[in-house]
C-alpha cells in the first residue's frame, strides 16, 4: 500500500513535469506563424484609419506583454515571471485574454470545460459498456454468427463518417423518439442555475452526441478486446482452469478476461485525447457547447492564450487518463506489484 | 483387478486429414502407473488429454470408446453430457500440465486457484478450504505454505509452480491423475524431485496416474505399464520391466539407442591439455543492474562470477548448469555481446601461434574478422530463423554482410553447406515454415558456419527437439568439428548430452564454476555434492537403477545447504582448487 502511494506521487510528479514541457512546446508551436493576434488587428486598423482602435489594442500588447521576447511572454503567460500586473498567469488561475471575443479566457471557456468533460466522459464510458460485452461474446463465440455480426457492425462503425452519423442519428431520432436536435440544453436553461430539469434536458441531449463520438472507439476497442480475449483462450492456463471442471461463464471471466483487461484498462489514456480532438467537428456540428468549437476559431484567427488554455486543457485530459490508467494498472496486475518482491 | 480407465480403439483426426491418433487402446488400474511414451507427434498427448474432453476444438473423435470405472458404474467420457463432465475433471481425473511457467494463471493467488477445486466440486466454506489447501501445499513439499497460500505464480521458480499444480490437481483427491510431461520444461534435479513427489503421493492415496512422456528414464523411475506410440499408432504395449529389458519393436529399440545415458566409467581420463588455446575467459564477473522503475531501488544482480574458462582448438568445453546458473551469461559475454565486470577479460587467438586478441578491446577490423569466425547455433530452431526468409537468403545474408564472394560464389556456398549439415540443395527455395524442428536446427547450423568460423558457440542447441532427432544433430556438430576442426563452446543443462560431445566439462551454479574436469573424470569420480546430483538425478532407463533421491536432494539445495567444506553464501564461495591433474573442485581447504 505505501508502495502504491509512493508510485502514485511518483506519477503526479512526472505529470507535471511532462505538462510542463508540453506548455512549452504549446507556446512555442502557437507562436511559431508570424505576428499575433494583435499585430494583424493593428495593421488592419492603420490600413483602414481608426485610431482609437489601435490605441486599445497597443494598450492590450503591453498589458499582456506581447511586446517582449518571446521566452518572456511564455514565462509571464505560465505565471513563474511577474508581468505588466505582476504575477498572473496559469499557476495563479489567471487563464489570459481572448483577443477574438474580447473576454478574459476563463469566463469564455467556463462551461464549455465541464461539459467537454461530461460529454467525453459519456462517451469513454459508453465505449466501455459496448466493447466490454461484445468483445468478449465475439471472441467467445469466434468464427460464429455472432463474431462476425459483431465484426461488421464494427466495422460499419469504423468506417461511417461521424458527421453523417450525426446526421442520421438527428433526423430518425427526432422523428421516432422525439429527441432534441443540436445542442446540449435546451435553450432556455442556458446560463441557468442547476436544476432537476435542467440535468434531466442535458442527459436527453447527451444521447446522440455520446453515440456519435463513441461508436467509432467502441468499435476499435472492440475489436482490440477481441484479438486479446482469443490470445488469451488458447494460453494454457485456460486449460488447467478447463481441467479443474470450471463453468463455461466462470471460465471465460475469471482468468482471460482478467487478463485481456490489462490493454482495456491502458487505453483509458489513449481513448481520451482522441475522443476530445476527434469530436471538434462533431461538435460543430451537433452544435454543443464544448471548447472544440472555441479551440477551431482560435486556431484560425491566432487567439493565442484561448488556444493555448484549450491545447492545455486536453494535454491535462490526456494525463490524467495515463495516470490513471497506469494506477488501475498498478491495482489490477500483481506482477507489477509484487515485481520486486523476487529480487 | 478391474481397470479404472479403459480406453478402447480410440481414434482421432482432424479435418479431412488420416487419423492421427489411430485405434489406441489401452487401460490403467487403481495404484497403477501407465507411461505413454512417444516423440512429439506420436498422438500421446491427444489421447490422454481425450480422457477430459480438452481437445482442440477441430479435433473429431471418429472412434472408439473411453471409459471411465468409477464407484457409481461406468461412465462412457466421450458420449456423457457436458454436465457430468465437468464434475468428473479435476474432481475424479486431475491432471498437470508441461509448462508450469504458463499454466496458472499471473493474476491469481496459489491459494485461490488451488482451492477454486474445492470451492467447485466439494461445496466447502472459504476457511475449511483454506486448511485443506495448506495441508496440501504441506504435503507437496512448500516449506512455508501459508505463505504459499497468498503468493502469485510469478513470485515462485517452475519446480515450486509445478508442485503448485499437483498440489491443485491433488487437493480432490482424484482416482485417476494424468500427467502430460510434467517434468519436460524443469531442470534435470527439479524432475527427479517433483517426479519422486508424483510417486510418495501415489502410494499414498492409491490413485492411478497416467504419465505421458518422451524420456524412457521416466518411464523406468514411474511406469508399471508402458505403451510407445509413433505416429498415432501403438507401437508396443506391455509391462515396463518386460518392455525395458527387452524392447521387441524396432521404434523402442530406436528411442533406447538415441536416449543419452550417462556412461559408466572404469578410469577417468587424462588432463586435456592447453597448449593451444582459441578462447579464454579469464576472471569473468558479469553483474547486471535491473533499473529501478519508477519507484523501485535498483538491484545488483551477478549472474556469473569469476569465470575462468579456456577452449583448446579443435575441443568442445561444456559448460552445464540449471537455468539461472550463469551458463548463458558467459556464452554472452564470450562471443562479445555484453562486456564483462571491470578486471575481466576474454581473449580470442584466431590462429595457433598468432597473438591472443582481447575480445571486448577490438578494432573495427579485428571485430569484423571475430564475427567471422566466431558464430553462434541457439536454442530454439523455430524462432531463430526468419519465416519470411527463404533458405537461400538466410544462408547467403552473413555472407553479403562480410561481403565474401560473388552471388553465383555465396550461392554455391550456401548449397554446399546444405549438404554438409544433410540437406538437399534442392530446398534452397523453400521457407523455413517447410522444416521440421530436426531440420530447422540443421539449417541453423549451417547457417553458423557459412562463413568458415573457426569457433561454435552452441546454447542449448537440442534442447528443443526430439531424443532421435537430438541424436542425429549432436552426431552432425561431431562430425562437422572433426571434419573442420572447429572448437565448441557448448552450453547445456543435460549432463548425459554433454557426456557424448564435451572434451571438458565445467559445471555451474549460482553463477560460479563449482567443478570442471573431462567427462570421464566427472562420471568416475564426481566430488561436489551438486555435480552428485545432477548425475544421480539423470533418469536412467533402467528399472533396476532407480534415481537416488537422497543424493539429488544433498546436492540440488542452495548452496548454503551444502556439506561444511563446499558452502558458501552470496560473494563469498571458496576457491576452486585442483584437486589432481585436470580436476578441480570449488571447496575449502
Amino acid at each position: 500500500m505505501i508502495l502504491l502511494l509512493r508510485y502514485a506521487g511518483y506519477r503526479f510528479l512526472t505529470m507535471l513535469l511532462t505538462l510542463w514541457v508540453v506548455s512549452i512546446m504549446v507556446f512555442v508551436i502557437i507562436n511559431l506563424p508570424p505576428g499575433d493576434y494583435l499585430s494583424n488587428q493593428i495593421a488592419e486598423l492603420r490600413a483602414t484609419g481608426q485610431a482609437e482602435g489601435v490605441a486599445k489594442a497597443e494598450f492590450l500588447r503591453t498589458e499582456y506583454a506581447l511586446d517582449r521576447p518571446i521566452w518572456e511572454q511564455y514565462f509571464i503567460w505560465v505565471g513563474m515571471m511577474p508581468g505588466p500586473n505582476g504575477f498572473s498567469g496559469l499557476i495563479q488561475g489567471d487563464f489570459g485574454w481572448s483577443f477574438e471575443f474580447d473576454r478574459p479566457v476563463g469566463e469564455i471557456v467556463g462551461d464549455a470545460l465541464w461539459l467537454t468533460v461530461l460529454v467525453n466522459l459519456a462517451a469513454v464510458l459508453f465505449v466501455y459498456a459496448v466493447a466490454l460485452p461484445l468483445g468478449v461474446l465475439a471472441a467467445a463465440r469466434s468464427e460464429t454468427w455472432v463474431d462476425y455480426t459483431a465484426g461488421f457492425v464494427g466495422y460499419l462503425g469504423l468506417a461511417t463518417p461521424n458527421f453523417l452519423l450525426a446526421l442520421i442519428l438527428f433526423y430518425y431520432g427526432n422523428k421516432y423518439f422525439d429527441l432534441p436536435i443540436g445542442g446540449l440544453m435546451a435553450p432556455a436553461f442556458e446560463g441557468e442555475p442547476m436544476s432537476w430539469l435542467k440535468v434531466k434536458s442535458i442527459l436527453l441531449h447527451l444521447i446522440v452526441p455520446t453515440f456519435v463520438i463513441g461508436t467509432s472507439g467502441a468499435a476499435a476497442m472492440m475489436q482490440r478486446l477481441r484479438a486479446n480475449m482469443l490470445d488469451e483462450l488458447s494460453k494454457p492456463y485456460v486449460e488447467t482452469a478447463k481441467a479443474k471442471g470450471l463453468g463455461p461463464a466462470k471460465l471465460l471471466t475469471k482468468y482471460p478476461l482478467r487478463m485481456a483487461f490489462n490493454p482495456f484498462v491502458a487505453d483509458i489514456g489513449n481513448l481520451l485525447p482522441a475522443m476530445v480532438s476527434g469530436s471538434v467537428l462533431v461538435s460543430v456540428v451537433l452544435g454543443l457547447q464544448t471548447i472544440g468549437p472555441s479551440l477551431l476559431t482560435a486556431l484560425k484567427s491566432q487567439d493565442q492564450f484561448l488556444a493555448a488554455f484549450v491545447l492545455m486543457f486536453v494535454a491535462l485530459l490526456t494525463l490524467i487518463g495515463t495516470m490513471i490508467s497506469d494506477l488501475l494498472l498498478v491495482l489490477l496486475d500483481p506482477r507489477i506489484r509484487y515485481g520486486d518482491r523476487n529480487g | 483387478m478391474t481397470s479404472l480407465l479403459d480406453v478402447d480403439a480410440l481414434t482421432i483426426g482432424f479435418g479431412n486429414a488420416p487419423p492421427v491418433v489411430h485405434d489406441v487402446s489401452f487401460s490403467v488400474s487403481a495404484g497403477e502407473t501407465l507411461a505413454l511414451v512417444g516423440e512429439s507427434g506420436s498422438g500421446k498427448t491427444l489421447t490422454c488429454r481425450t480422457a477430459l474432453r480438452i481437445l482442440p476444438e477441430t479435433a473429431q473423435i471418429r472412434g472408439g470408446s473411453v471409459t471411465f470405472h468409477s464407484g457409481d458404474g461406468p461412465v462412457d467420457l466421450l458420449g456423457c453430457h457436458e454436465h457430468q463432465m465437468r464434475r468428473i475433471r479435476g474432481n475424479r481425473i486431475a491432471m498437470i500440465f508441461q509448462e508450469p511457467m504458463r499454466s496458472l494463471s499471473p493474476l491469481h493467488r496459489l491459494g485461490n486457484q488451488v482451492g477454486e477445486v474445492l470451492r467447485i466440486h466439494r461445496d466447502m466454506g472459504a476457511a475449511e478450504a483454506k486448511r485443506r489447501v495448506i495441508e496440501q501445499f504441506d504435503k507437496v513439499g512448500f516449506v512455508d505454505p501459508e505463505r504459499a497460500f497468498s503468493s502469485y505464480p510469478f513470485e515462485m521458480s517452475g519446480g515450486m509452480r509445478q508442485r503448485a499444480m499437483i498440489a491443485m490437481a491433488m487437493v480432490a483427491q482424484p482416482e485417476l491423475l494424468i500427467a502430460d510431461e510434467p517434468t519436460t520444461a524443469l531442470d534435470v534435479t527439479t524432475q527427479a524431485q517433483v517426479l519422486g513427489l508424483i510417486n510418495s503421493l501415489q502410494k499414498e492415496t492409491g490413485m492411478a496416474v497416467v504419465l505421458v512422456t518422451h524420456d524412457l528414464g521416466v518411464v523406468a523411475n514411474m511406469a508399471q505399464q508402458v505403451v510407445v506410440m509413433n505416429k498415432g499408432r501403438v507401437m508396443e504395449a506391455g509391462r515396463a520391466e518386460h518392455i525395458l529389458a527387452a524392447p521387441a519393436h524396432g521404434y523402442t529399440a530406436k528411442l533406447f539407442a538415441a536416449a543419452p545415458m550417462i556412461p559408466t566409467v572404469a578410469t577417468p581420463a587424462p588432463e586435456l591439455t592447453y597448449d593451444d588455446v582459441i578462447l579464454d575467459l579469464k576472471d569473468v564477473t558479469k553483474t547486471y543492474t535491473m533499473r529501478a522503475s519508477g519507484w523501485r531501488a535498483p538491484v545488483a544482480i551477478t549472474a556469473c562470477r569469476n569465470v575462468n574458462l579456456s577452449v583448446p582448438r579443435g575441443k568442445t568445453l561444456a559448460v552445464v548448469g540449471e537455468s539461472g546458473s550463469g551458463k548463458t551469461t558467459c556464452a554472452r559475454v564470450a562471443l562479445g555481446a555484453e562486456r564483462p565486470d571491470p578486471g575481466g577479460e576474454v581473449l580470442f587467438r584466431p590462429d595457433a601461434g598468432a597473438p591472443a586478441l582481447p575480445v571486448h578491446d577490438m578494432n573495427n577490423m579485428q571485430r569484423t574478422a571475430f564475427q567471422r569466425q566466431a558464430q553462434m547455433v541457439f536454442q530454439d530452431p523455430y524462432s531463430s530463423l526468419s519465416p519470411r526468409m527463404r533458405v537461400l537468403n538466410a544462408l547467403v545474408e552473413p555472407m553479403e554482410i562480410h561481403g565474401i564472394g560473388t552471388k553465383a560464389d555465396r550461392r554455391d556456398k550456401a548449397a554446399d553447406m546444405l549438404k554438409l549439415v544433410g540437406l538437399d540443395p534442392d530446398m534452397l527455395h523453400r521457407y523455413p515454415h517447410a522444416f521440421s524442428g530436426g531440420q530447422r536446427q540443421r539449417l541453423s547450423i549451417a547457417r553458423a558456419l557459412t562463413l568458415d568460423p573457426k569457433l561454435l558457440i552452441c546454447d542449448e542447441p537440442t534442447s528443443a527437439l526430439d531424443v532421435s532427432v537430438q541424436d542425429q544433430i549432436l552426431t552432425l556438430l561431431e562430425d562437422i568439428r572433426d571434419h573442420a576442426n572447429l572448437s565448441y563452446l557448448f552450453i547445456s543443462h543435460d549432463l548425459a548430452v554433454v557426456a557424448r560431445i564435451a572434451d571438458e566439462v565445467a559445471v555451474m551454479r549460482a553463477g560460479v564454476i563449482v567443478e570442471e574436469a573431462p567427462p570421464d573424470t566427472l562420471f568416475y569420480n564426481p566430488q561436489h555434492p551438486y555435480t552428485q546430483a545432477l548425475i544421480a538425478a539423470q533418469p536412467e532407463p533402467d528399472i533396476t537403477r532407480p534415481i537416488d533421491l537422497d543424493l539429488v536432494a544433498k546436492g540440488a539445495g542452495a548452496p548454503t545447504s551444502w556439506p561444511e567444506i563446499f558452502r558458501f553464501d552470496g560473494a563469498n564461495a571458496p576457491d576452486l582448487r585442483e584437486l589432481e591433474p585436470g580436476h578441480k573442485v570449488r571447496c575449502h581447504a
